[in-house]
């Protein structure tokens, strides 16, 4: 286990590597010149070339690449121009509260969305089945933020059970149960889809399983059926549910965006969609390659937990 | 085509999908038609109008503009955006993937390197990185979202274009002189229509859905035009004072996104071939009973079969798996039940214990007696108890029936512990040693091994340590050679012999291999077409077959040591069991057949030896 | 005698653990050097458990699959290049599982004509004869060529593939397990229509099985593969009857025949692919290895007439 651990962890250095590449590539490519971006269209020509010497900009591609990317590694992902802070310490800030957000609802998908594709499969065709169907139907219907917006009309407006924002800071003031006021609207409206996904996908995964011999063969030594559909079974199951829930995480993540802007979450999601706004390229980069180094890590965690499933994997 | 549309519709839900869609699309299409206001014409002294206003049916929003209107175009935009960035995906890695699929080696792992990269990123996060280099708008927003899902079109793709390179038809197809373009054309291509199908409608929502996110944010269309989710966006100012100008578009899109995912499913349950046959349903913890009566209890035996009826109920039609079987099995004994496939032999087995899968399954008539006990019918817990304790299967594929995520000691445990409430350690002490009563080698360390580390034959020892592990008094074994090598065959086969010797096992043992009955039955019952034809002594029904079926079967099968010849063969097939044919169901292929056999039920007759059959070979 | 088909050190490695750049990780021998000759409208029946590398060498002699070493040579013609339209004229495959060798989207008309518009250019009412015949060759209706292979029994699909093969109007035919997915009653069927389509056609026939009481009632002569090595050769009523190796001795035991009592099998199992042993690769399973055995690989030497074995210490006739 612990030579895959360490073969898996290897294998992801040349898919960072190759994460900052597509993203210096992509920044790269946006029309316009940041010299003028930062220094206005009345600058002369004579300050944006200085800027662009000062920003390395004068330099062939590559070794743009390579002084990026060793800065990268020391820590340093330059200066936001538009809010004249490091770019580090803004995300930093911020990422916490986008974390706690986002784990909260994969946690909530994960749980909720096998629990849910257990039971449907169990009794398919049943009356809990048909109803969770539904459910997970329109859960996969709906947009989030539109699902969010209601909800703050019908939780902090009409009932006023709680409150619609007012995040400013994850580590500030507030204890837990303020905390846990806050997250849980967000986290529920974030949740909702990824569960629905998750629950389908359990479902079908479930089905499958329990048509195969081992099944019939489970029954055959007279195990309780309790135990071949929440042992046998969802074992087997979760050799293709674990992908999906690493591809959700990845939904959830990335959805925070939108759940941020609509509840005012002060998160690195609502950073992002600002900083593409005001065209603040260094915090994009920044903010993206530190989101996917993240998404990377939790998919190396999805697949050591994999292998730990099934052992087959391994060899 | 027609059969396609009768199966969407027979699901109603989809078909519930597929009315609001089409009226969605179809007021989208007459929207330039319709008498709407400008989308874009502002008034001022009109903001924020309630719905059902005057000249307003849905209010209007923060610039006075009338709502219906900008939800009607919005509508039209949204669905364009989604379904085009749907149909840019799918083709696009419908295409990487087939490529990749095919031709395998380098280029499938250079290209699903890159795909793997792709996906590396959060997926909404690489479009706002597309939208940041592009700038916002509609477009854009488009392109990033049809980028963004071409791998997951591309992985899905590859994964089943791999399955079909694979297949024999298109090795065939190189055999007959096709290139590799004309390969892919007419032959991976057309197999994989399908899978792109439900692959787009299924994900048509969901661009949709992210499209609309990427407006919401102001990222994809650009005042004044607006989608739904530029409505959406501009309208969450006013949320609490106006929330008519959220709720509108909001819903819009929910009904978009559920009537294309409802339809959606449809289209993947009428395409897929297994949900079609009603293959997909989960079988049941036991066998479901319907039967009307029955049959009064008789004899001594140990297992007493008696007018067993099995059924597979698929829609219509009724397939007579088991049709009024009967056997009986002694202490000790081992019977033979021999057939050809889909004669009824394996359904016959798990019958007794509420093995077959239901649905389609369903016993219809008959008893099955443990000691007098019926098994059919009894309550779940009774039945269960009874599993594996007093009768065990062996199945025939031991990669498949064994569980994979388990270590076979675990599993072993596992059938101890289930029926008898002793401690771990007494268990996996007592998993060891049967082990060692199937003669596998190092029987200590191999208790923790996982089924796909043993070779076949000890993976079928495994097996038969499992149904060894309470002492039943039955085993029943479902062709348990049959996927097995010939030399571990027989290894396999002298070991269940020893064990019937020494254990005083009864065994019904199912195959399809008249020599493999000669070496280890007492007595063999034969089945054709759901019935048993003719049962006696092995050596006497094997020397003088009475069945024309069973002498003519055995003639078919080659034995070794007789040299080159021509066989005898039996012209035509086996009936289908959904429509047997009156009489007896062999003799539209029996040389003997008579008017009279063609009609009414034929009885199974004699003592020791029985037959079924109006003018036996030899008298029963 | 002319020779129909003739194997000169024929061999195929499988590379496991492919990298992207740099050699793979191991290699898998799955055939060892062959080398066979069968005659003109001979049958030369192959048998071997799984793994024995059959299927492979099969693969090979069509093409589809490249030779890693050796020659093939088709009536006296070298076929080195893997190309299966090349060999397409001259050796057809018929498959193991009749049913899955036919494109489930195509009717069969298409799959028939396939192989008679690609591989000898015919068009219009020729072809539209040369299938008649073809379908009028192996006993099936000719109503059945508009319709898709799902309608099918294995038997029936089985002699669709069969008509497949013989519209490339080759010289030789690979049989790869025809009937192993075959009821009995069936299997008797298709075996009688290959003998009868071997003498209408004049053809060659390399039947791979792993049933030995199939393969002797249908060859010529027989091969024995173990673990990707020949180790006997010979003619049919001889190799089972009295063989010389002993793994064909414990094939030819371990045959359910009624009236033969159990047992006799004996123990073990194939060798790890990834790790072979030095000498014969039977000798862990042989009552009869030596020192010798164990040392070196025995090579296929003649014993008496046309019966050849691979073994120090052959049986006794």
């Amino acid at each position: 286990m612990g030579g895959y651990i360490l073969k898996r962890l290897l294998s992801a250095i040349p898919v960072l590597l190759g994460i900052t590449v597509i993203v210096f590539l992509i920044m790269a490519m946006i029309p316009g010149d940041p010299a003028t971006a930062i220094l206005g269209s009345y600058a002369t020509p004579e300050n944006v070339a200085r800027l662009n010497r000062f920003l390395g900009l004068d330099e062939p591609l590559w070794r743009q690449y390579f002084i990026w990317l060793g800065n990268l590694l020391q820590g340093d992902f330059g200066r936001s121009f538009a809010l004249n802070r490091p770019v580090l310490d803004e995300i930093l800030d911020r990422f916490s509260a986008t974390l706690i957000l986002a784990g909260t609802a994969f946690l909530l998908c994960a749980v909720l969305g096998i629990m849910a594709g257990v039971i449907s499969a169990a009794g398919q065709y049943g009356p809990a089945d048909k109803a969770i169907t539904f459910v997970v139907i329109l859960g996969i219907s709906v947009p989030s933020f539109f699902l969010g917006m209601m909800m703050i009309l019908l939780f902090a407006v009409q009932l006023r059970w709680l409150p619609a924002s007012g995040m400013y800071s994850i580590w500030g003031g507030g204890d837990l149960p303020d905390l846990i006021r806050h997250l849980t609207m967000p986290a529920i409206a974030l949740a909702v889809v990824a569960t629905g996904v998750v629950a389908r996908l359990s479902r079908g995964a479930m089905l499958e399983v329990l048509r195969q011999d081992f099944i019939r063969t489970a029954r055959a030594k007279g195990v309780h059926e309790r135990r071949v559909i929440w042992g046998h079974a969802l074992r087997a199951a979760m050799v293709g549910i674990i992908p999906v829930l690493g591809i959700q995480a990845g939904f959830v993540l990335s959805g925070a965006v939108y759940i941020e802007i609509v509840f005012q979450w002060p998160g690195v999601g609502r950073m992002l969609v600002d900083a593409i706004l005001r065209r603040d390229i260094l915090l994009v980069q920044g903010g993206v390659v530190i989101i996917a180094a993240c998404y990377v890590g939790f998919n190396i965690v999805v697949d050591v937990a994999q292998a730990w499933l099934d052992p087959r994997i391994k060899t | 085509m027609s059969l396609f549309l009768r199966l969407l519709f027979r699901n109603r839900l989809a078909g519930f999908g597929a009315v609001v869609l089409g009226v969605i699309v179809l007021l989208a299409l007459l929207t330039p038609l319709l008498p709407l206001h400008p989308p874009n014409e502002t008034s001022t002294a009109n903001r924020y109008l309630r719905p059902l206003s005057d000249g307003h049916l849905l209010g209007t929003d923060h610039l006075g503009r009338d709502l219906l209107s900008r939800l009607l175009w919005g509508t039209r935009l949204s669905l364009a955006v989604g379904f085009a960035a749907a149909l840019i995906a799918g083709l696009a890695g419908a295409a990487i993937g087939v490529m990749a699929g095919y031709f395998g080696g380098r280029t499938d792992n250079v290209t699903m390197r890159g795909i793997d990269m792709l996906m590396a990123f959060p997926y909404i996060l690489l479009a706002l990185a597309i939208v940041a280099v592009l700038g916002p708008g509609l477009l854009n927003a488009l392109i990033a979202v049809a980028v963004v899902n071409i791998p997951f079109f591309a992985r899905n793709i590859r994964g089943v274009t791999v399955g079909i390179a694979h297949r024999e038809f298109i090795d065939a197809a190189r055999l007959a002189g096709m290139g590799h373009a004309r390969i892919l054309l007419t032959e991976v291509v057309p197999n994989i229509v399908p899978v792109v199908v439900i692959a787009m409608s299924t994900t048509i929502g969901w661009m949709i859905l992210e499209t609309a996110g990427l407006s919401f944010l102001g990222l994809g269309s650009q005042p004044p035009q607006a989608d739904l989710g530029s409505m959406l966006g501009e309208a969450r100012s006013a949320l609490i004072t106006a929330p008519h100008t959220s709720i509108v578009p909001g819903v819009m899109i929910l009904l978009i996104v559920m009537s294309v995912n409802l339809l959606g499913d449809g289209i993947r349950d009428a395409l897929d071939p297994r949900l079609r046959s009603g293959a997909l349903a989960r079988p049941m913890a036991a066998t479901r009973v319907d039967r009307r009566e029955v049959p009064p209890a008789k004899g001594e035996a140990l297992l007493d079969i008696d007018a067993l009826e099995t059924q597979f109920q698929v829609g219509k039609r009724v397939y007579k798996a088991v049709n009024k079987v009967s056997l009986d099995l002694k202490p000790g004994e081992c019977l033979g039940l021999i057939g050809e496939s889909g004669s009824g032999k394996s359904v016959t087995a798990l019958s007794v214990m509420g093995l077959v899968a239901s649905p389609p399954g369903v016993i219809t008539g008959g008893a099955v007696r443990l000691d007098g006990q019926d098994l059919i019918g009894a309550p779940y817990e009774v039945l269960r108890a009874l599993r594996g304790r007093r009768v065990a299967y062996i199945f025939q594929d031991p990669l498949s029936t064994l569980h994979p995520l388990y270590r076979i000691g675990d599993q072993l445990i596992e059938a101890i512990r289930v029926h008898e409430p002793v401690s771990q350690a007494e268990a996996h002490k007592r998993a060891v040693k049967l082990l060692e009563d199937v003669q596998i080698p190092n029987a200590a360390g191999r208790v923790s091994a996982f089924p796909h580390e043993l070779s076949g034959g000890m993976r079928q020892r495994v097996g038969i340590a499992m149904a060894l592990a309470n002492d039943p008094d039955i085993i029943i074994a479902d062709e348990p050679t049959t996927a097995l090598d010939v030399t571990v065959q027989a290894q396999i086969l002298a070991l269940l012999d020893e064990l019937r010797q020494r254990r005083g096992l009864a065994i019904l043992f199912i195959t399809h291999d008249f020599g493999v009955v000669g070496q280890l039955c007492d007595r063999v019952a034969v089945m054709y077409g759901g019935r048993i034809v003719e049962t006696g002594p092995t050596r006497a029904v094997l020397d003088a077959p009475a069945h024309p079926y069973t002498r003519r079967l055995i003639a078919c099968v080659p034995e070794l040591g007789a040299g080159r010849r021509i066989l005898a063969a039996i012209p035509g097939l086996p009936p289908a069991v959904d429509q047997l044919p009156e009489g007896c169901a062999f003799a539209p292929r029996c040389d003997k057949a008579q008017a009279s056999c063609k009609t009414g039920e034929i009885d199974l007759t004699g003592t020791t030896r029985k037959v079924r059959c109006l003018f036996p070979e030899v008298a029963p | 005698m002319t020779l129909a088909l003739k194997t000169t050190d024929l061999a195929k490695t499988f590379d496991i653990g492919k990298r992207l750049i740099g050699p793979p990780r191991a290699q898998v021998h799955a055939v060892h050097p062959v080398s066979l000759e069968v005659a003109q409208g001979e049958t030369l029946g192959i048998v071997g458990e799984s793994g024995c590398g059959k299927s492979t060498l099969a693969r090979m002699l069509v093409g589809l699959e490249p030779p890693s070493a050796g020659q093939i040579e088709i009536e006296g013609r070298a076929l080195d290049r893997a190309d299966p339209a090349a060999f397409g004229r001259l050796i057809q495959y018929v498959f193991q599982h009749p049913v899955s060798s036919l494109n489930p989207r195509k009717t069969i008309r298409q799959i028939m004509e396939t192989p008679l518009r690609r591989l000898h250019g015919m068009r219009g009412a020729a072809l539209d004869a040369r299938i008649a015949e073809l379908f009028d060759a192996v006993n099936l209706r000719p109503e059945f060529l508009d319709r898709y292979p799902h309608e099918f029994s294995g038997g029936q699909a089985q002699r669709i593939g069969i008509a497949r093969a013989l519209a490339a109007s080759p010289r030789i035919l690979i049989l790869d397990e025809p009937v192993s997915a075959l009821d009995v009653s069936v299997q008797a069927q298709v075996l009688n229509l290959l003998a009868r389509l071997k003498d209408e056609f004049n053809l060659t026939y390399l039947f791979i099985s792993h049933d030995l009481a199939v393969v002797e009632a249908v060859s010529d002569r027989i091969a024995v593969l173990y673990f990707g090595s020949v180790v006997e050769t010979g003619p049919a009523e001889r190799v089972f009857a009295a063989p010389r190796h002993p793994y064909t001795r414990l094939l030819a035991d371990s045959a359910p025949v009624v009236g033969k009592p159990l047992g006799g099998a004996g123990h073990g199992e194939l060798p790890d692919p990834l790790n072979p042993p030095p000498g014969c690769t039977f000798a862990s399973r042989c009552p009869r290895a030596s020192d010798q055995c164990r040392g070196a690989v025995p090579e296929l030497r003649r014993m008496t007439g046309d019966q050849f074995a691979a073994c120090y210490h052959p049986l006794d006739p």
